[in-house]
């Protein structure tokens, strides 16, 4: 029986054009398409993977203000079996620090977990460091970046893949995992699994039921401030070189020219 | 723009998200490909039959959606803006069970009904000849009764998904009373023996859907698999095709709402006179025409279909939502054509291909001039 926590985060859909809010440089939430993280759908598909290869439940967490229901709703019609949803106002603007801070109270609610699943990084805040803050918090193992998972009774092996290479890393339980695209392929969600979803258990916690100080969250507390954004300038068109036989060395001026080669 | 949908629930809001998913990421990109190789798209079916849209609007205790027409035709819409052939596959193969849920008994719903809406399956229905069209009642296929199995002897014309499907809803003649009385229904296993297909049509548009002759020879049909009683067939295959109606209507929709979308982003890229093209009011107006040609077929299909799942009658209603939808899907998809000029008329863009795709639903289903007879005859009878 593995009990698996998946952390799943919404985030602005990628399709859509993203921004931050002029006032407080946090997440415009209103311009964009909100959805669930893509990795997270990776996410939840690793948890599903080790329930069905043997016993378990999987348990969504996620910390969002209340339209983030809609991520947890996705997970939950892909086959997880209940959620726990931490929306509270105070919550917004929290730097990482909190937000592991918070992510960790709430696993204090769950009965027990042997496995918490995390994606490597959002693809909105793009910081790649919660799942490592919460492994830290929970003082328990840390295997990040994994393209490979495999749960064998009480251990946990990962093939943990950066710049560098594969490490083989393996832990005891529990542990917190995040895995990188290469994970797998998520599921669609079936009509049936979207009308189960409705009657899953989604349970909702504030900040104060975490027990968590209200005064340690939020754009107040954070660590750093966003002092000034500016949008990524649009590409310039680049040089266009013809071929006219010598395109190689063309190209090879071009490059001296930059000082590149 | 997407199509904006007023949707009565969240779980059909969730529907339409993962429909719009599975459309954008693996309907979409394959379309044009498969369409100009003329390849039948068997796996997108199993796709989609995995994501339980093969059975959308029938009841759940057969393994159906049991969903409201409202809300299983805007799925179908979503689904053949992307790919034409795909909707109007999953029109058809829905149509194809109507007969079975609406007209079988419990024991043969029992039998067969949770296979062919479970998602491995694709159907099929069987209805019109080469000398019946739109005269359908002078079909001709003959079904002889042989001890316990009808000898089926005959040619099926035009038959959406001939040679692919599972089985095939299909309409005989058990006697030899003239006209709509004789004529029966039949669920025929597509493994039949003596049940084959001629050459697929080679046809304008609509290529990756495959249409084809459905030739029976002498072939077995065990008398469980009558549908209704005898005689009865005529009316099953006119009711199956005031539903059926209504999908192509949305198909059109679909198909109509992709040009559209195509000639607005064109319309903002392309510049002539030192402009954006849809800065012209010459061309604006030409797609504020095209989208409200779009979202009033939307409207009038959405009409019926509320009908429909509370419960009243419908035929009307479909049959102008048919008409209003094709004939709207026709006028839009030319005229993207023309917002786009030359680049428009290539294959280059998707364009000449929903034109070309547009022709047909105002053809199959009863042709646009067989559904004003049907509309005029309820004017006269009202
Ligand atoms: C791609 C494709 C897929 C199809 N799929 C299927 C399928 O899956 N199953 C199936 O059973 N059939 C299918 N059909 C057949 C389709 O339903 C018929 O083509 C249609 O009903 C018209 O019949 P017809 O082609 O014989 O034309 P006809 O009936 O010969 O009509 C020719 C013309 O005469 C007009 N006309 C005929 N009668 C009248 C009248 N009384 N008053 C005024 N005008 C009239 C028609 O509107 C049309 O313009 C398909 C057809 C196509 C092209």
């Amino acid at each position: 029986m593995t009990n698996i926590v998946v952390l799943v985060k919404q985030v602005p859909d990628t399709y859509s054009e993203r921004k931050l809010s002029d006032s407080d440089h946090t997440l415009d939430r209103e311009s964009a398409d909100a959805v669930i993280d893509e990795i997270n759908e990776r996410s939840v598909e690793e948890a599903l993977k080790i329930k069905e290869a043997g016993e378990g439940e999987v348990t969504v967490l996620s910390v969002g203000p209340d339209r983030a229901t809609d991520a947890i709703r996705k997970a939950l019609s892909m086959g997880a079996d209940k959620a726990i949803h931490v929306s509270d106002e105070s919550l917004h603007g929290s730097d990482m620090v909190a937000t592991a801070k918070v992510i960790a109270a709430a696993l204090g609610k769950v009965d027990s977990y042997d496995l918490v699943i995390a994606g490597n990084e959002a693809s909105d805040g793009r910081g790649g460091a919660i799942p490592a803050m919460l492994a830290e918090l929970l003082g328990v193992p840390q295997l990040t970046h994994a393209r490979q998972v495999t749960v064998e009774g009480t251990s946990i092996k990962v093939d943990r893949e950066t710049e560098d290479g594969i490490t083989h890393v393996e832990a005891s339980l529990p542990a917190v995992v995040s895995v990188t695209e290469k994970i797998n392929e998520p599921r669609y969600p079936s009509f049936k699994g979207i009308m189960a979803a409705k009657k899953k258990p989604v349970e909702t916690l504030t900040v104060a039921d975490l027990g968590v100080d209200a005064g340690e969250v939020g754009l107040g507390s954070a660590w750093s401030t966003v002092l000034e954004a500016s949008p990524k300038p649009p590409r310039t068109a680049g040089q266009r070189v013809e071929d006219e036989g010598d395109g190689g060395s063309k190209v090879a001026e071009y490059l001296v020219g930059q000082k590149l080669i | 723009m997407p199509a904006e949908r007023l949707l009565p629930t969240t779980e059909a809001e969730d529907l339409l998200a993962l429909t719009r998913e599975l459309a954008r990421d693996e309907l979409a990109p394959l379309a044009a490909e498969y369409e100009q190789a003329e390849r039948f798209p068997r796996e997108q079916f199993r796709l989609l039959g995995a994501s339980g849209l093969l059975g959308l609007p029938y009841a759940e205790r057969w393994g159906g959606g049991e969903l409201s027409y409202e809300v299983y035709l805007q799925v179908l819409e979503e689904i053949a803006s992307a790919w034409m052939s795909v909707g109007v596959g999953l029109s058809v193969h829905t149509m194809s069970c109507f007969a079975l849920a609406h007209y079988g008994t419990e024991q043969q719903r029992e039998r067969w009904l949770p296979a062919m809406l479970g998602g491995d399956l694709l159907g099929a229905y069987a209805l019109s000849e080469t000398h019946a069209g739109s005269d359908a009642a002078a079909l001709s296929t003959r079904a002889r009764l042989d001890g316990d199995a009808y000898v089926v002897t005959g040619t099926k014309a035009w038959i959406t998904h001939g040679g692919q499907a599972d089985f095939y809803t299909t309409m005989v003649r058990t006697s030899d009373q003239p006209g709509g009385q004789g004529i029966s229904c039949l669920l025929v296993d597509g493994s039949t023996p003596g049940l084959s297909a001629a050459l697929p049509e080679r046809k304008m548009g609509l290529t990756g859907s495959t249409t084809s002759q459905l030739l029976f020879d002498g072939a077995r049909v065990e008398t469980g698999r009558l549908l209704g009683d005898e005689g009865d067939g005529l009316k099953i295959a006119l009711a199956s095709l005031s539903s059926g109606r209504l999908g192509i209507a949305a198909c059109s929709v679909g198909l109509a709402q992709a040009a559209l979308d195509e000639a607005v982003a064109y319309a903002k890229g392309r510049t002539q006179f030192g402009r954006p093209i849809i800065e012209f009011q010459g061309l604006e107006f030409l797609l504020a025409d095209m989208a409200a040609a779009v979202e009033s077929s939307r409207a009038t299909y959405l009409e019926a279909a509320r009908r429909r799942d509370r419960g009243l009658p419908f035929q009307r209603q479909a049959s102008i939502a048919k008409l209003i939808a094709t004939d709207a899907a026709m006028k839009v998809t030319t005229d993207a054509v023309q917002v786009l000029g030359g680049a428009g008329y290539t294959r280059d863009f998707p364009v000449e291909r929903y034109m070309r795709e547009a022709k047909v639903p105002q053809i199959f289903e009863g042709t646009n001039q067989i559904q004003r007879m049907v509309i005029a005859r309820e004017l006269r009878n009202a």
